[in-house]
């Protein structure tokens, strides 16, 4: 893509082009990160959900404002580890995630064009939907209903999670994802 | 790398999506299908990311500490007096508890008793919270050649904590009592009356099915039951609470919600166990 642009560029050098993959792989990379740590031992009260609220948050801003830095196959990956980490039926993170991700692909002329509001407000909608969906696919595939009472936390907790972490992602997505932009 | 034209290009990047979720589906059902293979996935990530939390655990562990020590330190007055009050009536108890543990033992000895075989234990460090939204479970960090089996059982220094469900070659998981699959077969020590303890995700589990008649009093100590040899009798599990709607609920022993570090008894009990793996277990392999 860039061999198409006109315009003189620094030579493609081993550290230049170091450089520009980290930069690519940095919002894939700190999700993954994220999510570890999550999950790490840190004796935090509504900690599960927590693993839930970071991995919605962070796919759901990088698929809306670097999306090619976060391909399908990254969140399915991404998927994948929630799904180990949080103890849930093998899928369900994935699928959630996956979905998110292609709400936000399609949403994301409109949206990035709005102000923090909005997103918010479509972003906890995305919130109740996933968590929704999760209780849902959960209980279907172990045959039982569950408590709804964690889903409906999770779900604030997802919503109310996204202002702070986005303040921090924006940060990052300015300078460090994507320099020369900011 | 395959050079391909502009507009397949396209319409394969458009595909990619619907292709994966259709892929998590596939996920879901092979998960169902097939759950030891979840099971493996995720003993195998555990078992990668248990050294790390247990290196991160100790550092933590020391900020709790020095939390609870500030907490404390202004408390100090007053709990000295109510521990001094305390002990003078555990040293009272503990008489009791002697004359009867000297009586019991002429007992048994006059009545030819066989005694309970002594447990074989061993003590693993809980590195982390292996539960989820939906369920209640802690990871163990372990050597390697430790020589958990599944079904092991965990008591912390106050009470039973869970059994074993998930072996991996450097950690295990541990489902906790309060887990909503957990189903635990108990005695309410007094009435002597067998009932279940049913786990609901909450911090108290549910007590449930006891005989008509005898319904579970306030307080009343509740400790396992041989039933079904899965367990062996008499494991301190807690003691009854009744909740605001009236059903009892059982406050547990162990302290579930601070586990630092738990004893996994083996009293080579097989009488629930989950399905062993046909498949060899990684510490079987290596030998």
């Amino acid at each position: 893509m860039d061999d198409r642009l006109p315009g003189i560029r620094p030579r493609p050098s081993l550290w230049r082009r170091l450089d520009m993959s980290a930069r690519r792989g940095f919002p894939a990379a700190t999700t993954a990160l994220l999510l570890l740590v999550t999950a790490a031992p840190l004796g935090l009260p509504g900690q599960a959900e927590l693993l839930v609220a970071v991995a919605l948050s962070c796919v759901f801003f990088w698929s809306l404002f670097r999306p090619a830095s976060l391909p399908p196959p990254v969140v399915f990956l991404l998927g994948v580890l929630w799904d180990l980490l949080g103890y849930a039926p093998p899928g369900v993170g994935v699928l959630i995630l996956l979905v998110v991700h292609g709400l936000a692909l399609r949403w994301r002329r409109f949206l990035v064009r709005q102000g923090f509001l909005l997103v918010w407000l479509v972003f906890v909608g995305i919130a109740t939907g996933a968590a929704a969906v999760e209780w849902a696919l959960s209980s279907l595939l172990i045959f039982r209903v569950l408590p709804p009472a964690p889903a409906a936390f999770q779900a604030a907790l997802t919503a109310g999670l996204y202002p702070p972490l986005a303040v921090l992602l924006t940060r990052a997505h300015q300078t460090l994802a994507e320099p020369g932009l900011s | 790398m395959i050079r391909l034209s502009i507009p397949v290009r396209q319409a394969l990047a458009k595909l990619t999506l619907p292709v994966l979720i259709a892929a998590a589906f596939g996920l879901m059902l092979l998960g169902k299908a097939d759950a030891l293979l979840a099971e493996r996935a995720r003993m195998a990530l555990a078992d990668a990311l248990a050294p790390i939390y247990g290196v991160v655990a100790e550092p933590l562990a020391r900020v709790r500490d020095a939390v609870d020590n500030a907490r404390n330190l202004v408390a100090i007055y007053r709990d000295n007096a109510r521990l001094r009050e305390e002990n003078e009536r555990l040293r009272r108890w503990q008489a009791v508890a002697l004359a009867l543990d000297a009586e019991n033992a002429t007992l048994k000895a006059n009545l030819r008793w066989i005694p309970d075989p002594t447990p074989s234990y061993v003590t693993a460090r809980v590195v982390a919270d292996a539960g989820g939204v939906y369920a209640r479970a802690v990871l163990l960090s372990l050597g390697p050649n430790h020589g958990i089996t599944k079904g092991q059982i965990a008591l912390d220094d106050r009470g039973l904590v869970g059994r074993v469900t998930e072996v991996g070659a450097r950690s295990a998981r541990v489902l906790l009592i309060t887990d909503m699959n957990s189903r635990i077969p108990v005695i309410l020590e007094s009435s002597r009356a067998r009932a279940m303890l049913v786990g609901t995700n909450g911090p108290r589990p549910r007590l449930m099915y006891w005989p008509e008649g005898t319904q579970p009093a306030e307080g009343e100590r509740i400790v396992t039951s041989a039933e079904a040899n899965a367990f062996p009798a008499g494991l301190p599990v807690g003691t009854v609470h009744y909740s605001t709607s009236n059903a009892p609920e059982v406050e547990p022993a162990a302290r579930l919600e601070r586990l630092e570090v738990v004893r996994l008894f083996d009293y080579g009990l097989r009488g629930v166990v989950a399905p062993e793996t046909s498949a060899p277990r990684p510490t079987d392999r290596r030998r």
